[in-house]
């Protein structure tokens, strides 16, 4: 059964227009006009208990509104939800006790206080006894190497040691349905392996629902076996990533750069040349084709410095979107 | 009831350890309610030399009395609750099973603790410098006082938060409370105390929540004579009016609540 459903999910909202310009300030003093967004349409998907699935989409495309429908913070405009076996938008105790949502870009803890105050907080929201507080603080700490820096002031934590601790703050209730909306955002590479392994192990050892939206291809492809494309409110894409990447993202990128510029018709001998600009050039190599391409651009070509990197997963997105797939 | 007691506990030590953080500012605090004690001067000097119903030192006496009450009652919910909605912060409270109205309660309650001693260090202050309006209420006088500051403080806290479900469509709701702050500040007694005014106009305003959210319990303290009954009954009747409406704004507009920025 799954322990996420959402059926036909649509949410539209209201957006005062302005047109620039002090005519445009006034009309819209005296009268303010505004237009529909169609944020999300028709949604409908099911996740089943301990899956770890990422939600990915461009900026805009629907992907928080989603999330904030599922946790009910928003009133979906129709269509059905379930949520550990609750409507989300009612609230109740049970449901909120089971779930959480963390927001990359928002903070709960209190900013001038040690994070171990907000969690003392959170504690007594959710009735955690002592006792268990303490154990649950402690074991968190361990898996997110926190240790010494929660009776430090929020304020006086890196981005990174701020963020684990919204994730402890975030699971001190033990939740089973994690909504995750860009945790990595802004982290040094450092912080975004090491909340990555948090997430798995915390999947692991509590069987949790995950559903992940990331700009970071690292922390989708490290995750999530299966993934969600929304595209302009509409679920374009469900199935495996694997399925996705090897459709969308056959190819890597390969960047030189040159110890001379070389002409472009030469350079595009080697393969799919994307740009070239001087001495640095930029190839989209099949991955078949990766160590042959490689091998030979180093031994053909005076080379000094060379870096193969996977395409941005906006662009995966972005090849989805433009071959129009639909699930 | 564990839960309940516990949380009140946790919150009031953890917002009180939040208000000490800042404690020039409270000091700033404190002292920009000190709009009573400059009026208690130009009140006193009418006093001496027209007839307002009240001599210098009840008026001495009053205004000392409108400033405690006014640091039982200071509230700026409104201002908090709309920095919320309007960076979506309010989104965090929501998904925790507890009314997000105890979070500003208890921030508000645990205030008062951080806010009292230097208020306290104030009365002493003016009492050294006016010992002739020195005053021990009775004990009665004071329970009564301590009760209906207690219920003032509720009153006002309420009307306040019923303003700021306003932030639900306006967004700025602060508005709304800068403009029911003209009433109140002429019709609470903290610019006059209702003696002052003409009978019937004072037989109208008492049948208002203002009065009781200052000159009220202002008048117990200092022993002016008020109708204990009605004005306890007016108190909870407008307090049950506000506590319906802000139920209703409130489940009106988490529907209309978008989580902005969040």
């Amino acid at each position: 059964m799954p322990v996420i459903l959402a059926e036909n999910l649509s949410k539209m909202y209201p957006v005062a227009v302005k047109e620039p310009g002090l005519k445009g300030t006034v009309q819209h003093f005296f009268r303010r006009t505004y237009r529909q967004i169609k944020a999300v349409q028709n949604v409908s998907f099911a996740i089943e208990p301990g899956e770890v699935v990422g939600f990915l989409g461009a900026n805009g495309a629907g992907k928080t509104t989603t999330l904030k429908m599922l946790t009910g913070l928003i009133h979906p405009s129709a269509g059905r939800i379930s949520v550990a076996g609750h409507v989300p938008f009612q609230r109740k105790f049970a449901f909120l006790q089971n779930i959480t949502l963390v927001m990359g870009q928002k903070q709960q803890l209190i900013w001038d206080l040690p994070a171990l105050d907000s969690l003392r907080i959170n504690a007594a929201v959710y009735g955690i006894s002592d006792r268990d507080f303490k154990t649950r603080v402690g074991e968190l700490t361990e898996m997110l190497s926190l240790e010494g820096k929660l009776t430090q002031a929020v304020r006086k934590l890196s981005l990174g040691e701020r963020m684990k601790a919204e994730l402890l703050a975030a699971l001190i209730h033990q939740p089973h349905v994690l909504f995750l909306d860009e945790p990595t955002l802004g982290l040094d590479v450092n912080a975004q392996v090491s909340v990555r392994e948090f997430l798995r192990a915390y999947n692991q050892r509590y069987q949790a629902t995950v559903l992940l939206t990331s700009h970071y291809m690292a922390d989708i492809t490290a995750l999530c076996q299966r993934v969600l494309v929304i595209h302009e409110g509409q679920l374009i894409y469900d199935g495996s990533l694997d399925g996705l990447v090897d459709r969308f993202a056959p190819c890597r990128e390969v960047n030189i750069e040159l110890a001379h510029p070389y002409a472009a018709e030469k350079l595009s001998l080697y393969g799919d040349l994307e740009s070239v600009d001087g001495a640095i050039a930029k190839f989209l190599v099949p991955q078949e084709r990766l160590t042959r391409t490689v091998a030979k651009l180093l031994s053909e070509l005076e080379i000094v410095d060379l870096s193969v990197t996977e395409p941005p997963i906006e662009e995966v997105i972005g090849r989805v979107l433009r071959s129009g797939v639909a699930t | 009831m564990n839960r309940i007691i516990n949380i009140a506990r946790t919150m009031t030590s953890v917002y009180y350890a939040y208000m000490v953080e800042y404690r020039a500012e409270l000091l700033l605090w404190v002292l920009s309610g000190s709009l009573p004690i400059i009026l208690m001067g130009i009140w006193m000097q009418a006093a001496q030399t027209g007839n307002f119903g009240l001599t210098p030192i009840e008026f001495a006496r009053y205004f000392l009395a409108a400033f405690i009450v006014r640091q039982f009652t200071v509230v700026w919910v409104i201002w908090e609750f709309e920095r919320e909605i309007v960076e979506g912060k309010l989104s965090f409270r929501l998904l925790q099973p507890l009314d997000p109205v105890w979070h500003h309660f208890f921030s508000h309650f645990a205030e008062r603790f951080a806010r009292l001693p230097f208020a306290f260090g104030l009365i002493a202050l003016f009492f050294w410098l006016y010992p002739q309006s020195f005053w021990l209420p009775s004990l009665g006088g004071f329970l009564l006082f301590l009760l209906t500051a207690v219920c003032a403080f509720a009153l006002r806290f309420l009307m306040q938060y019923t303003l700021s479900m306003f932030a639900f469509w306006t967004e700025r709701a602060s508005a709304l409370e800068q403009f029911w702050f003209l009433f109140y500040l002429f019709l609470s007694g903290m610019v006059a105390p209702l003696e002052v005014y003409p009978p019937q106009m004072r037989a109208i305003v008492l049948w208002t929540p203002f009065p009781y959210l200052i000159h009220f319990p202002a008048s117990l303290l200092v022993g002016l004579p008020v109708n204990l009954g009605q004005g306890l009954l007016v108190m909870l009747g407008w307090s049950a009016v506000f506590f319906a409406i802000y139920r209703w704004l409130w489940s009106k507009g988490l529907k209309q609540y978008s989580g902005m920025g969040a």
